[in-house]
């Protein structure tokens, strides 16, 4: 009875000790910041020397916001997969630290014929991660298996169409695979013919959809290529292991086979999903990871912690104007009034204050840090800037919108996302365009990504926040999206100049870089300033908190988010 | 009885059958796709796509196709993890869902049956209030931010166990599963207590008293096992619902269990892991259920399953 009793008490004791823990008093978390504080000073100071010698132990943690879904080059379609795959495997190119595509399977640079019809690539003495040399075989194999309509690949048919000589037919199950515009003509010479001359196509060489496959291997396995580390092959800086196919971590190994393995220090990174943006910060606080993505509210917080990291990306979102509803031109068809809406809202607030995550103001379509000319000048400087706010400008502009309409009033729904930051940023909006412009009610519908491409497909919306991230290095990428009856159209915009000026860049124009970018520049005013058919807002930007010993890591405008290759810990010790 | 059992095993099937065409019918109104480049790619492309998975056929036939292969247990394959079975998907998570739930259950109960005894025994003392309270705040604050209060001091400012992840063997377990445990312990402490004042009231205890019986068996032998019934039943659903993963806890610690995946899922319309896990937490549910009734009449004699009205 007495030792019941005891136990009785000690179990209440603990119980209410963790209780009272749990609810501890705001000065513990006051002292506990200045804590950290001291902590993070002594982080910056230690690896003050900026090109330091990498540390012997060369072992990162990290996170990724979801688990991988396939490491399979023919069917990757998401961020993660692709990440991985620009880790443990290589293309003909990669992208370098300056994200230039330089030769990385190929060994030297490819031979482009005079037409720009064919490409010839040499490939290098590399190894797969089983010891077996890469040929040129490995890549015809991969490239007809992702173009094949039975391999069900979404990029495949995406990235070759039009490009790659047939793609289009075989994909549409017309012709044989075999037809496909590429050839082994020795065991390390590869040649590539094209539709039409691409002048980005060496950067395509890098994506992730054109890797190799070694055909013996995805035979052996057959459905279980690629479900886990162990049913992979690896031809680039590190190996993927740990992986169950389905868990929500996973390690990279240093790739000791890789050909240019003496370059790569890091021996191993330990990834670990983390989906929530406060655990990853706290986990990064705690040290259990050295970089760490911060979004949502959080990122306002932690925009001024001396390690935090803003990173611009190449995603552009901008307001879509839908002229047709329903088979009858909405308001929305009026050029004065798009105008009005496009130069009505203050982007530089939106930007800093509103989303406060690193994202800059857009008056563009195509994204700054992204394309550059000949010369290496960014299409930036190129095009300039387009549609920016003139809040007395947008009022005359409405005004005579109004009037060629034969109204004084008008309702417009915003359609946008169900997130948090998505309806802020759309009261913004809503606030802005109601004062700026007399007579417009604008009604808010926030629906999930899901729903929103369906209403996007259906046509069924006045004004919708969209966005794109390219997945090729061109301005091309951006521009096509608004061709009369695009794929990503749907708002009913046609301008037979602007479709004159994307069809010349694909057509004559393709061999001669400088006018090229020319007619981009004059499509993107026609498209902007001209038209207004889109109302840019925003390139969007990441906040990342990232240990300072943390070095070398390079992030790519398109395809793959990172490189880990030329990454290494310095200063840690 | 085990014409009960036999009954009741039917009814489980029946059930089931109705919860999966239910989450068949339901699954084909939500909008969009499981792919994720859709909105990149041409209509052809798209038919390629959606044929490789299956999903270009018309709606019954994808039915007859899912429930004859449900009737092999095999639940599909996972249109997010491609070439994965979901099968494979839920094996892979469950461990580290059910450590967690299991140990949140066996410590949720245990403190909170201990609480609630001596709320019962020691009534309007200070032991009464001190445990009602903290039963009140176990039901009244969510298991999140329980969570999140023990992951920022227990684990960020004082270092005594992981923020989260799960490769920390069993310490990586110990924050999720007190967040967990704090429902059931109120539960059953309130349950408890409730439940054995009334029964130290009745006639039996009385009696038990007068033949000398002492404290210890009065409290153990006599009342609790009565007040036992009404928390059992409570404690099946909860039980379920622990064991198969907790959705936000999961995500606020980083564990890669049923209930984190069941959220990525839901996120990219993987249609065939949502309705796989919302089987798999049906079943479980219904087994659990069938378990708690079969209890009964361990617990109680009196309970009679069979004859009757039963």
């Amino acid at each position: 009875m007495k030792n019941t009793k005891w136990l009785l008490l000690m179990a209440l004791t603990l119980v209410l000790s963790i209780f009272l823990a749990a609810c501890g008093g705001t000065d513990d978390k006051k002292e506990d910041t200045t804590k950290d504080d001291g902590k993070d000073e002594n982080a910056t100071e230690t690896p003050a020397k900026e090109d330091g010698e990498p540390d012997a132990e060369q072992i990162l943690n990290l996170a990724e916001s979801a688990a991988i879904p396939s490491v399979d080059s023919a069917i990757v379609e998401d961020a993660v997969g692709f990440n991985v795959l620009n880790n443990v495997n290589e293309g003909l190119y990669r992208l370098d630290q300056e994200n230039k595509a330089i030769p990385a399977m190929a060994s030297e640079e490819a031979t482009e014929s005079e037409d720009g019809l064919t490409y010839t690539f040499k490939l290098r003495d590399a190894k797969w991660s089983d010891g077996t040399p890469v040929t040129a075989e490995d890549f015809v194999f991969a490239w007809q298996r992702a173009i094949d309509p039975a391999t069900g690949s979404p990029y495949g048919p995406f990235m070759m169409s039009g490009t790659v000589k047939n793609a289009t037919a075989i994909s549409e199950g017309k012709m044989d695979k075999k037809e496909l515009g590429i050839v082994a003509k020795d065991e390390k010479t590869l040649e590539v013919t094209l539709e039409r001359p691409v002048p980005y196509f060496l950067s395509l060489m890098s994506f992730g959809t054109f890797y190799p496959q070694k055909e013996a291997f995805v035979t052996e396995k057959g459905d279980a290529y690629a479900t886990n580390s162990d049913n992979l092959l690896y031809n680039g800086p590190f190996t993927l292991t740990d992986w169950d196919g389905t868990g929500g971590s996973w390690v990279y190994k240093k790739n000791d086979e890789y050909w240019d393995a003496e370059n790569v220090k890091l021996t191993q990174i330990n990834v670990n999903v983390v989906q929530d943006s406060a655990t990853a910060v706290k986990l990064y606080k705690d040290g259990k990871l050295d970089r760490a993505g911060v979004s949502g509210d959080l990122a306002m917080q932690y925009s001024t912690d001396e390690e935090a990291v803003l990173q611009p990306e190449t995603s552009v979102f901008y307001m879509k104007f839908n002229q047709e509803k329903g088979g009858k031109e909405t308001p929305l068809a009026n050029e004065n009034i798009r105008k009005a809406i496009a130069k009505s809202f203050q982007k530089e607030d939106l930007a800093d204050v509103v989303l406060a995550n690193g994202s800059l103001p857009a008056n563009f379509l195509v994204p700054k840090d992204f394309a550059y000319d000949e010369d290496g000048k960014d299409f930036r400087e190129l095009s300039g800037d387009h549609l920016e706010y003139n809040a007395e400008e947008a009022k005359d502009l409405w005004a005579a919108g109004l009037k060629e309409l034969g109204v004084d009033s008008l309702e417009l729904e915003i359609l946008g996302g169900d997130t948090d930051l998505s309806k802020k940023m759309d009261e913004y909006f809503k606030s802005q365009l109601e004062t700026n412009l007399e007579g417009l009610t604008i009604k808010l519908k926030e629906v999930p990504f899901a729903v929103r491409l369906e209403l996007d497909g259906n046509q069924d919306y006045d004004i919708q926040i969209s966005g794109w991230g390219p997945d090729f290095q061109d301005p091309i990428s951006f521009l096509d999206l608004f061709v009369t009856d695009g794929t990503n159209n749907l708002m009913s915009y046609s301008n037979p100049e602007y479709d004159k000026l994307i069809a010349d860049s694909k057509g004559d124009l393709a061999l001669k870089p400088a006018e090229r970018y020319e007619a981009f520049a004059k499509a993107e005013k026609i498209l902007l300033d001209e038209d207004a058919a889109i109302a840019p807002i925003y390139q969007r930007g990441l906040i990342f908190l990232e240990k300072p010993y943390f070095k070398g890591l390079v992030s790519h405008p398109f395809g793959a988010d990172y490189s880990f290759k030329w990454a290494y810990i310095s200063g840690k010790e | 009885m085990v014409k009960y059992v036999g009954k009741r095993i039917i009814y489980m099937f029946i059930t089931m059958f109705l919860i999966a065409t239910a989450t068949f019918f339901l699954m084909q109104t939500l909008p969009g796709s499981p792919i994720a480049s859709y909105s990149k790619l041409t209509e052809t492309q798209k038919q390629n796509v959606e044929k490789k998975y299956g999903i270009d056929k018309p709606k019954p036939v994808q039915y007859a196709i899912y429930m004859k292969n449900l009737a092999k247990g095999d639940l599909g394959t996972s249109f997010a993890f491609k070439n994965k079975s979901v099968n494979d998907l839920l094996a892979s998570r469950i461990k580290p869902s059910f450590i967690l739930g299991a140990q949140a259950m066996v410590f949720g109960t245990i403190i909170g049956i201990l609480l609630g005894m001596i709320a019962a025994l020691k009534q309007n003392t200070f032991w009464d209030y001190g445990s009602t309270f903290f039963a009140i705040l176990g039901i009244s604050i969510p298991s999140f931010v329980f969570a999140t209060m023990l992951q920022y001091y227990i684990a960020s400012q004082w270092h005594l166990l992981p923020v989260g992840l799960w490769n920390d063997g069993w310490k990586s377990s110990i924050l999720p599963s007190i967040a967990l445990a704090m429902g059931p312990l109120a539960l059953s402490a309130r349950f408890i207590r409730t439940e054995m004042i009334e029964v130290m009231g009745s006639d039996y205890i009385t009696l038990a008293k007068a033949k000398g019986a002492n404290g210890f068996e009065i409290a153990f032998k006599h009342a609790f096992r009565n007040a036992l019934i009404p928390l059992i039943t409570v404690l099946g659903p909860v039980a379920a619902g622990l064991v198969t993963g907790s959705l936000v806890v999961e995500q606020i610690f980083a564990i890669p269990g049923i209930g984190e995946q069941f959220v990525s899922s839901i996120m990219v319309n993987d249609f065939a892991t949502i309705m796989g896990t919302t089987l798999f937490f049906s079943a479980f549910l219904i087994v659990v259920i069938f378990i708690v009734d079969i209890l009964y009449g361990v617990i109680d004699p009196r309970i009679r399953l069979s004859g009757g009205k039963a």
